[in-house]
């Protein structure tokens, strides 16, 4: 039989406010455990909440972003459950009235494009961490985590391979991105994905038995969590069994999911409106403002690339894959009045290629904009050429100063002096004169041979248009 | 000097008759010697005295706030720095609060002293004091029976002169019954008019603090202090604050008094029902017009209070899981274990029974029948006084069904003992404020309380009419004997 998969995630997106969703506290990442945590977030006896309405702002900005309805009026609501994670006994989040309802992100895969419909995207808060080392036997908590505002992400059940679900993921992970509205840290957990994943016979409408897998960290994990899960399901389909209900979490060092709890285990959340905070009113006034306040979208500034620089969709995707990336090569680009191809070529080739080695942000690049269009203008006025240029690179990379002061240090100024050049032709040519008679008995092949023995007599300097012209002069018709 | 009224002991301290020093003492006095009558859950002669001393040399310098050198008590479910904050909980009979709540932070603010937590309710669930951790309180108008609750610590310190005010809560009557009582005056103001910010939450959407006070007056000094909007409670209200003083005096001819029937019905003993009628006679005289009115669900206010207050509670109650502050069991072998033995242990029956009971209300596949049912049942009994108060201004009737009843006799019966509340819960559904006031003594010696209730925010009109009513009456001055 044919199956056929179906696949919906919900993404938790830590939003990037200053303070916590209830309360002042800080959110910066990595304090000492607990310090970070108020008497609000510890949920001392007494204490409230209160909205910080930043984190709507957030959330109406993504909303806005993928074209859903923004409800002026939800309602928070308590989940209660039981964790020492959790200091409340409850964590408040928005359940029958959210602030986000019926979006879309569009996805492309193998160059169709699909659109994947956003259920909702509702405002909670983090619980704390548990910390199960390190303790003598015992568990130590950090409340620093508790409530940061989260925004949960839900899509409709649309996906039907783990590649799109992973195509899905990246566009939300770059929009939430481009909006600066969470840093999409999955290392940290600033972004994090759970997937509920199915499978039916291909043609059948009704859904399957799902099972949800928890908490998976990269895009690799939740490709291979998926199609692992995919296949176990058919596997347990087609050895008679059934598929249970359940919550299983991706084991990464053996590529395995595993039972976590079964349905029956589930809580019994007991969801109520949260009496201590009001309803949400969102007006439209506030729409309207933060409205203004969206950038350009990856979509729109992936159009303008491919039109106004004369890129290929494959060089927008990449230079467009973040706001900071992009922003990188428009600085370059603005800066060097460079062809905007070669930019392209730059930024995707030498500067990606530097980053990964060192596993960098472009932000963290010591390569600026500034200094790769300095190092552009060299190329572009013939003081180097392209491949001197990447020598260029290296030093700026290693700090050794802007491209003028690594070329005037190292002595790399392209040698355009016509007698210089004829001068080391002449010693070439004499230095071989075997090649030299194959040449004039027809092996033209050679030039490039002679080509090659100049420019290597030069260390690369000299101008490797004029050693053609010179070349040719020289070995004559 | 301690049955006098705040305006008269605030008067004495400018005056320099006394210092905040000397009075402050002589209420530590008054507390240790009636200590039997266990008000107090924690008193701290040191602390207090320590404030009385600022409080005096403040007075001294003659830069005194309104409150400067009055001892004040404070319910034992706001949380004040330093000081043990019990809820009259195992739970908590450990838990020193590193923050006062915003009422303790403006009773500080304008002058007063604390003199003390009192005792209450385990939680601030209780009619007669008797579910504390720490004991019942006894009323001193007969030390076999009970205060009334949940702030009934608060009533009995203020009715034996114990303290002359004290700070309660209201979630269902608890400021109200304690104080028809013990012959009080006992405000509860509109929902959202005082901070619920370090007020132990029992049911967020009802819990609202008040005062227990030897007068109308004084009620009103004092919820001046209180009242209030506070940008850390998302519920209290941005309205302005009038001087809840200034109208006091104000005439009542005219005033639309309104009763309605379903409070003079079954279930109200004679003599409570006789004592509210010749208090209506009095306001007559006074030129009140009384005009009969109806609130139709009255009777469902208790069922649907019995829902939705222990549902919020048993999420409220959550937080007290043995983890990070507070009780935590002895023994236990895995973290449920730890949970169920912490709070099996640190929570007492009453408490124990409501959360179970709210758990139930909000269980899957109950929710619609508990929970959404209650809510809409509070929709209309907010309609039924919206209806009412078009016809008059204020609603009298009684504030219990009966004088207080024998320590012992109803907590084995919690229905019995939730009926006690049977007028007071409506008011809280409705989120409107009211007030007990003493309306006179049964033949069984015991006080008897009336209540009144007003429109949305309209404090300053309830106490008007019961100063007025109290300056043609002195059923609020007269002090049980033996304390006298």
């Amino acid at each position: 039989m044919e199956w056929e998969a179906v696949i919906g995630l919900e993404v938790h997106a830590q939003l990037l406010t200053k303070s916590k969703a209830f309360s002042g506290a800080t959110t910066k990442y990595g304090a000492v455990p607990n310090t970070q945590a108020c008497a609000v977030d510890i949920a001392l006896p007494g204490v409230l909440p209160v909205f910080n309405r930043e984190a709507a702002r957030m959330a109406v900005k993504f909303g806005l972003a993928i074209g859903a309805t923004i409800n002026h009026h939800s309602v928070f609501a308590r989940k209660n459950y039981f964790y020492p994670d959790l200091p409340k006994g409850y964590q408040i989040s928005q359940y029958e009235l959210p602030i986000v309802t019926k979006g879309h992100i569009d996805i492309e895969i193998d160059n169709s494009r699909k659109t994947i419909g956003v259920t909702r995207a509702h405002l909670e808060e983090d619980a704390g961490k548990s910390l199960h080392e390190d303790f003598h036997g015992m568990s130590g908590i950090d409340l620093n985590r508790a409530g940061t505002p989260l925004l949960e992400i839900v899509s409709e059940p649309d996906m039907r391979s783990a590649k799109e679900a992973v195509a899905y993921l990246k566009k939300l992970h770059e929009l939430v991105r481009y909006l600066e509205i969470c840093d999409g840290n999955m290392q940290e957990g600033s972004f994090r994905c759970d997937a509920n994943v199915s499978v039916r016979p291909r043609g059948e409408q009704k859904l399957g038995t799902r099972t949800e897998i928890k908490n998976v960290n990269s895009f690799r994990f939740v490709e291979k969590a998926i199609d692992y899960e995919i296949e176990r399901q058919i596997d347990v389909l087609e050895s008679g069994g059934t598929v249970v209900q359940e919550t299983r979490l991706y084991d990464s060092d053996k590529n395995v999911t595993r039972s976590m709890r079964s349905k029956e285990e589930a809580n019994d959340y007991r969801y109520f409106p949260d009496p201590d905070l009001p309803p949400l009113v969102i007006d439209d006034a506030f729409i309207r403002e933060t409205e203004k306040t969206l950038p350009e979208l990856p979509d729109a500034k992936r159009a303008r690339f491919i039109k106004d620089y004369g890129l290929s969709a494959y060089d927008a995707g990449v230079l467009t894959a973040s706001p900071e990336m992009a922003r990188y090569y428009e600085e370059t680009v603005r800066e060097s009045k460079a062809d905007p191809k070669i930019v392209a070529n730059w930024v995707t080739g030498e500067v990606s290629a530097y980053l990964n080695r060192e596993n960098k942000e472009i932000t963290d690049s010591p390569v600026t904009p500034a200094l790769l269009a300095g190092l552009l203008r060299r190329v572009a006025d013939s003081t180097i050429s392209g491949k001197i240029a990447k020598e260029v690179f290296e030093a700026m990379w290693n700090g050794q100063g802007d491209a003028d002061a690594v070329i005037e240090k190292k002595g790399l100024k392209q040698i355009t002096d016509s007698g210089a050049i004829e001068k080391v032709i002449d010693e070439v040519l004499a230095k071989n004169p075997k090649q030299l008679e194959q040449y004039r008995n027809g092996q033209e092949k050679l030039f490039g041979y002679f080509v090659g023995q100049v420019m290597k007599a030069t260390g690369g300097k000299a101008n490797p248009a004029q050693v053609n012209a010179l070349l040719k002069k020289k070995l004559g018709p | 000097m301690f049955n006098k009224t705040l305006t008269e002991l605030s008067a004495a301290l400018r005056e320099k008759q006394l210092s905040s020093m000397e009075l402050t003492q002589a209420f530590l006095d008054r507390i240790d010697k009636y200590s039997a009558l266990n008000a107090f859950i924690t008193v701290d002669a040191e602390r207090s005295l320590a404030e009385a001393r600022v409080a005096d040399e403040r007075l001294v310098k003659g830069k005194a706030a309104p409150l400067t050198g009055i001892p004040v008590a404070h319910k034992d479910i706001f949380c004040t720095e330093g000081w043990l904050t019990t809820c009259a909980s195992k739970m908590l009979a450990n838990f020193v609060s590193p923050y006062d709540a915003t009422v303790i932070e403006k009773f500080k603010a304008a002058g007063a002293v604390l003199l003390g937590k009192t005792n209450m309710d385990e939680f601030a669930m209780g009619s007669s004091n008797e579910t504390s951790y720490f004991g019942p309180t006894k009323n001193p108008w007969d030390t076999t029976v009970v205060p009334g609750g949940s702030s009934g610590g608060s009533a009995s310190a203020v009715a034996a002169g114990l303290a002359p005010a004290a700070t309660g809560t209201d979630t269902g009557g608890s400021i109200r019954q304690p104080a028809a009582l013990c012959n009080l005056t006992g405000l509860k103001p509109s929902y959202g008019r005082v901070s619920r910010y370090g007020m132990i939450a029992f049911a967020s959407s009802l819990d609202q603090g008040g005062v227990l006070t030897r007068t109308a007056e004084d009620a009103a000094v004092l919820l001046n202090v209180m009242a209030g909007f506070d940008p850390r409670d998302s519920t209290s209200v941005d309205r302005p604050v009038p001087d809840y003083t200034a109208t006091l005096d104000h005439d009542i001819k005219g005033l639309r008094i309104g009763l309605p029937e379903e409070y003079f019905g079954e279930g109200l003993s004679q003599e409570v029902a006789r004592l509210v009628e010749t208090a209506v006679e009095e306001f007559k005289k006074l030129g009140a017009k009384i005009v009969e009115v109806s609130l139709p669900n009255s009777n469902l206010a208790v069922p649907c209070y019995y829902v939705l207050a222990p549902a919020e509670a048993s999420s409220n109650l959550a937080r007290y899981d043995g983890v990070r502050y507070g009780f935590r069991a002895e023994e236990y072998s895995d973290l449920l274990d730890m949970y169920r033995k912490t709070r099996s242990q640190g929570f007492g029956a009453e408490v124990k029974r409501r959360i179970m009971i709210g758990t139930y209300a909000l269980s899957a596949g109950y929710y619609d029948a508990y929970y959404l049912k209650a809510q809409k049942l509070r929709r209309l009994i907010a309609e039924d006084f919206k209806q009412a108060f078009e016809m008059c201004d204020v609603i009298l009737g009684p504030t219990a069904p009966t004088t207080a009843f024998k320590i012992g006799a109803k907590i084995d019966d919690p229905v019995a003992m939730y009926l006690n509340d049977i007028y007071t819960i409506p008011v809280n559904l409705a989120g409107l404020p009211g007030m007990s006031i003493p309306a006179g003594f049964a033949a069984d010696g015991l006080p008897v309380g009336m209540q009144l209730i007003g429109r949305y925010f309209d404090e300053a009109r309830l106490l008007n009419v019961a100063h007025r009513y109290q300056q043609v009456t002195d059923w609020h001055a007269r002090m049980p004997e033996g304390f006298d």
